[in-house]
């Protein structure tokens, strides 16, 4: 082989062999670090790890929101129509968190239920709900909806409160 | 009436595109001088007609003619006039057309400056960002027009612009990064010219240099605006949030770093040829992807596509066409271009070869993290985010490394380099460099942690080792000052960027290890300490804007020796604004900066009984990154100005075939004779 030739051989397996390892590394360490995205309804059945960073969200219930006196801690409930979940959050509340709006937490679930925060995110303006809170309400609503054709007694059902959606 | 002026005068910068897209490379292949012959004024022409297309968009913003929907969507007329003008970029559709507007510029700047180029040359080059502009004005005209009316019931009063858009940073930030994206457009239509012609050497790679240069530099200026932006405006504190958004400016980026270092190796030694190629293709690709990511609406929802399809569709056929319509005539035709060099493994090329797998590997791992929610998402595996956690697993080693690898590189040689001379410059850094770090720690009384060692200590072999090398560079000449002046912009464009990323190093460094953070309860009247200095929290009070009302807080900072009735040092007035036209609160960050520290005070929320949530951080060394950034794009700018790319006379010192090639551009004058010259050089 030429010299030219052989240098460029081992360019090219020096390339592979790195970037063969670097997905690798890459694959590992996104699956250590995606935060995962559940609803109330599904922290109430049980499907949401304890102790493990995932994300939650969905309207901030009337009323819900208390903050101590002495510190920045506080309390808030979110909701998705079904379930609610109670949120422990201390620290700034962003610009547009508001009650009766969307939020979406960023956290880890306690062996009690309760959800401590790190970061609270709240819709970015008057138009837009975070997707994944939209979804969760749609979902909620197509759960009732199913339970309600599935029984045919309860013929009552309303739509709540279905933030709009900004897709 | 000036609404439909601009819509026409768009429609015809489109046929003029359309023009220059398919004449004058009609022309390379029809061998007809007279229709090469047209790219020049075609350019030109397009130029003129968006260039009164985007003027009649600012004067409908100026007028407030809220019967324009896109006007009444983005403006309001309480906005001062120069927010106005700023609101033409500040959605969607007039985004769009400041891109085509700069890609025009570009394209005039290539068909103005380009005389020493072979015409056929030109004429490809200028065909190929005439089809690029193509797709941009059908996807304006056809899905996104800025001119439409709200008829026949105009509002009364614009929606306003979005109130963190309201700031000077956001003036500049969007022209500047765009800028960098389509400046990214003249080395991608190169790189296109040169698989279409079939052959590529040191001439091409020198001309095209100081265009990716320019697009770099405004990209890395762009980057470092939206960073300091964040800064202030968001009131976080934070300067880089992994976010998406910042993600999508930061690949090109990469890709672009290690096209111009590429670059390099092709017009000095003649190799990575199709690599540069491809990096060129990518740094364009990337550019095109990030404009679309940040404004289709794709990253805040995937279903953003499902609401507007033909927006959607058309933006993929469009990624698809030019990423896949480039690569396709790359696999077709970089064999013809493959270089016969080579090199030692302990050499300048060797250096520059790391550093491009360095940058590519980081830019993949930047890219899977971006995109993997948005494809984990569409395939149903649920909800996602990926945490800055992810990126700071593999930027924080792969930066150092860059780092450390970037001393040694710019010292080696090329062609080959003994394991000895290299020893010999390396000594004095590699013992310098971890103590000045110690001693710097030590200093300024901070604990020495792991972490600000090993920032500190890469940052300082960096700039020792390229200190090292201006002076060597000046030792053997009639003294140093005669030294200095022989030294080329090119060079200098190096060092101070080098340099430049040595002072962003030690500012990420210090500010990430050492910035004291507290967000406190806090009554008026109360004090607290944060890193030495006493923030007293005087009052609130009430203040207006033009069109918004602010509580804004006084804040009294002093030194902690001083005694209470001491003059305060500094004071700062953090705003919370509520903009009248939408409702929407902003937080306003009041920063007192300095070289060495930032203090920092943002109003979180009332919470009753005159107490305030309040943030007050102390940064040390934050405007170090930005710094560091600014001297990053002037180092790109500098290098723009060595005259060695502005020469028509060749001197060549690439030992590939490409004698025959240099002597078309020693006559580009005659513009009958350079094709068949073209097709001289690639038979031989």
């Amino acid at each position: 082989m030429k010299p030219a030739r052989k240098q460029r051989l081992l360019v090219v397996v020096f390339i592979v062999v790195i970037a063969s390892l670097v997905v690798g590394l890459l694959s590992y360490a996104l699956r250590e670090n995606i935060n995962l995205f559940y609803t109330p309804s599904q922290v109430a059945a049980g499907e949401a790890p304890t102790n493990t960073q995932i994300r939650v969200g969905g309207m901030v219930v009337v009323d819900s929101l208390q903050r101590a006196s002495d510190s920045l801690d506080s309390t808030f409930l979110v909701s998705d129509g079904t379930a609610t979940l109670l949120i422990h959050y201390s620290g700034i509340l962003p610009d547009l968190f508001a009650e009766d709006e969307a939020a979406v937490a960023t956290g880890a679930l306690g062996d009690d239920g309760v959800f401590v925060a790190q970061q609270v995110l709240a819709k970015h303006d008057e138009e837009y709900t975070p997707p994944e809170v939209a979804d969760a309400m749609q979902q909620a609503i197509d759960k009732k909806a199913k339970a309600a054709a599935a029984t045919t007694e309860k013929t009552d059902i309303k739509p709540v409160n279905t933030p709009k959606a900004a897709y | 009436m000036i609404a439909e002026l601009g819509h026409f005068a768009l429609i015809l910068a489109l046929c003029l595109a359309f023009a220059q897209a398919l004449i004058p490379l009609a022309g390379t292949i029809a061998n007809k001088a007279l229709w090469i012959g047209t790219a020049r004024p075609l350019s030109c022409g397009q130029f003129v007609f968006v260039a009164i297309s985007f003027a009649c968009l600012v004067t409908l913003f100026l007028q407030d003619d809220f019967s324009v929907a896109y006007v009444a969507n983005n403006s309001n007329s309480l906005l001062p006039y120069y927010y106005k003008v700023s609101a033409v970029w500040g959605a969607h559709e007039g985004s769009l057309l400041l891109w085509v507007l700069i890609l025009a510029g570009w394209t005039l700047a290539v068909a103005v400056f380009s005389r020493t180029l072979p015409a056929d040359m030109v004429a490809r080059v200028l065909s190929v960002m005439g089809m690029i502009a193509v797709g941009f004005y059908l996807f304006m005209l056809l899905t996104s027009n800025p001119f439409e009316r709200i008829l026949p019931f105009p509002p009364m009063d614009g929606k306003d612009l979005n109130p963190l858009l309201q700031d000077i940073g956001l003036i500049i930030h969007p022209p500047m990064l765009y800028m960098g994206y389509v400046g990214f457009s003249v080395a991608f239509a190169f790189a296109v010219a040169a698989l279409l012609a079939g052959r590529m050497d040191s001439a091409w790679a020198r001309w095209t240099r100081p265009w990716t240069n320019a697009a770099w530099s405004f990209l890395t200026v762009g980057i470092f605006l939206g960073s300091w932006w964040a800064y202030y405006e968001l009131g976080w504190g934070g300067w880089w949030f992994w976010d998406p958004v910042e993600n999508a400016s930061l690949m090109p980026w990469l890709a672009g770093t290690a096209l111009i270092h590429s670059l390099a190796v092709s017009e000095k030694r003649g190799l990575f040829r199709s690599w540069t190629l491809l990096l060129a293709i990518l740094a364009f690709s990337l550019s095109l992807l990030g404009t679309f990511l940040v404004r289709s609406g794709v990253l805040t929802s995937v279903h953003a596509f499902a609401t507007d399809p033909t927006r959607g569709v058309f933006i993929l056929a469009f990624l698809g066409v030019v990423i896949g319509g480039s690569l396709l005539l790359f696999a077709l035709r970089s064999s013809t271009i493959g270089a016969k060099a080579s090199f030692g493994w302990l050499s300048r090329e060797a250096g520059l070869l790391l550093n491009n797998v360095l940058l590519v590997v980081t830019l993949a791992m930047v890219l899977l993290g971006t995109l993997y929610p948005l494809v984990a998402d569409v395939l149903g595996w649920g909800k996602i985010s990926v945490g800055p956690p992810y990126f700071n697993f593999f930027f924080v080693p792969l930066g150092l490394l860059l780092i450390l690898s970037m001393g040694i590189g710019a010292n080696l040689q090329w062609k080959r380099q003994s394991t000895g001379s290299l020893l010999s410059l390396l000594k004095a850094p590699i013992v310098i460099s971890p103590v000045l770090a110690v001693l710097w720690l030590v200093l300024a009384g901070w604990d020495l942690k792991v972490a600000s060692l090993l920032g500190l200590t890469a940052a300082l072999w960096l700039s020792l080792l390229t200190l090292q090398d201006i002076w060597q560079k000046t030792s053997y000449s009639g003294g140093r000052l005669a030294g200095l002046g022989r030294l080329k912009p090119g060079y200098w464009g190096m060092i101070v960027a080098h340099l430049g990323i040595a002072v962003l190093a030690i500012g990420i460094t210090l500010t990430s290890n050492y910035s004291d953070q507290r967000d406190v309860r806090l009554v008026t009247g109360e004090r607290i300490e944060v890193a030495g200095y006493d923030f007293l929290f005087q009052s609130v009070e009430q203040v207006r804007g033009p069109n918004y009302i602010a509580q804004q807080g006084r804040f009294a900072v002093f030194t902690t020796a001083d005694d209470v009735d001491a003059k305060p040092f500094a004071t700062l007035r953090p705003e919370k604004r509520r903009y009248l036209a939408t409702g929407n609160m902003m937080t306003e960050a009041d920063i007192d900066g300095g070289l060495f520290r930032d203090l920092y005070v943002a109003l979180g929320e009332p919470l009753g009984d005159g107490a305030w949530s309040v943030r007050v951080y102390v940064k040390p060394y934050i405007r170090w990154i930005w710094l560091g950034a600014m001297m990053i794009a002037l180092g790109g700018l500098i290098a723009v100005f060595d005259k060695r790319y502005r020469k028509v006379k060749v001197t060549n010192s690439a030992p590939v075939n490409s004698r025959a090639v240099n002597s078309v551009a020693v006559n580009s004058v005659p513009k009958e004779s350079t094709p068949a010259l073209a097709r001289a050089s690639k038979d031989s």
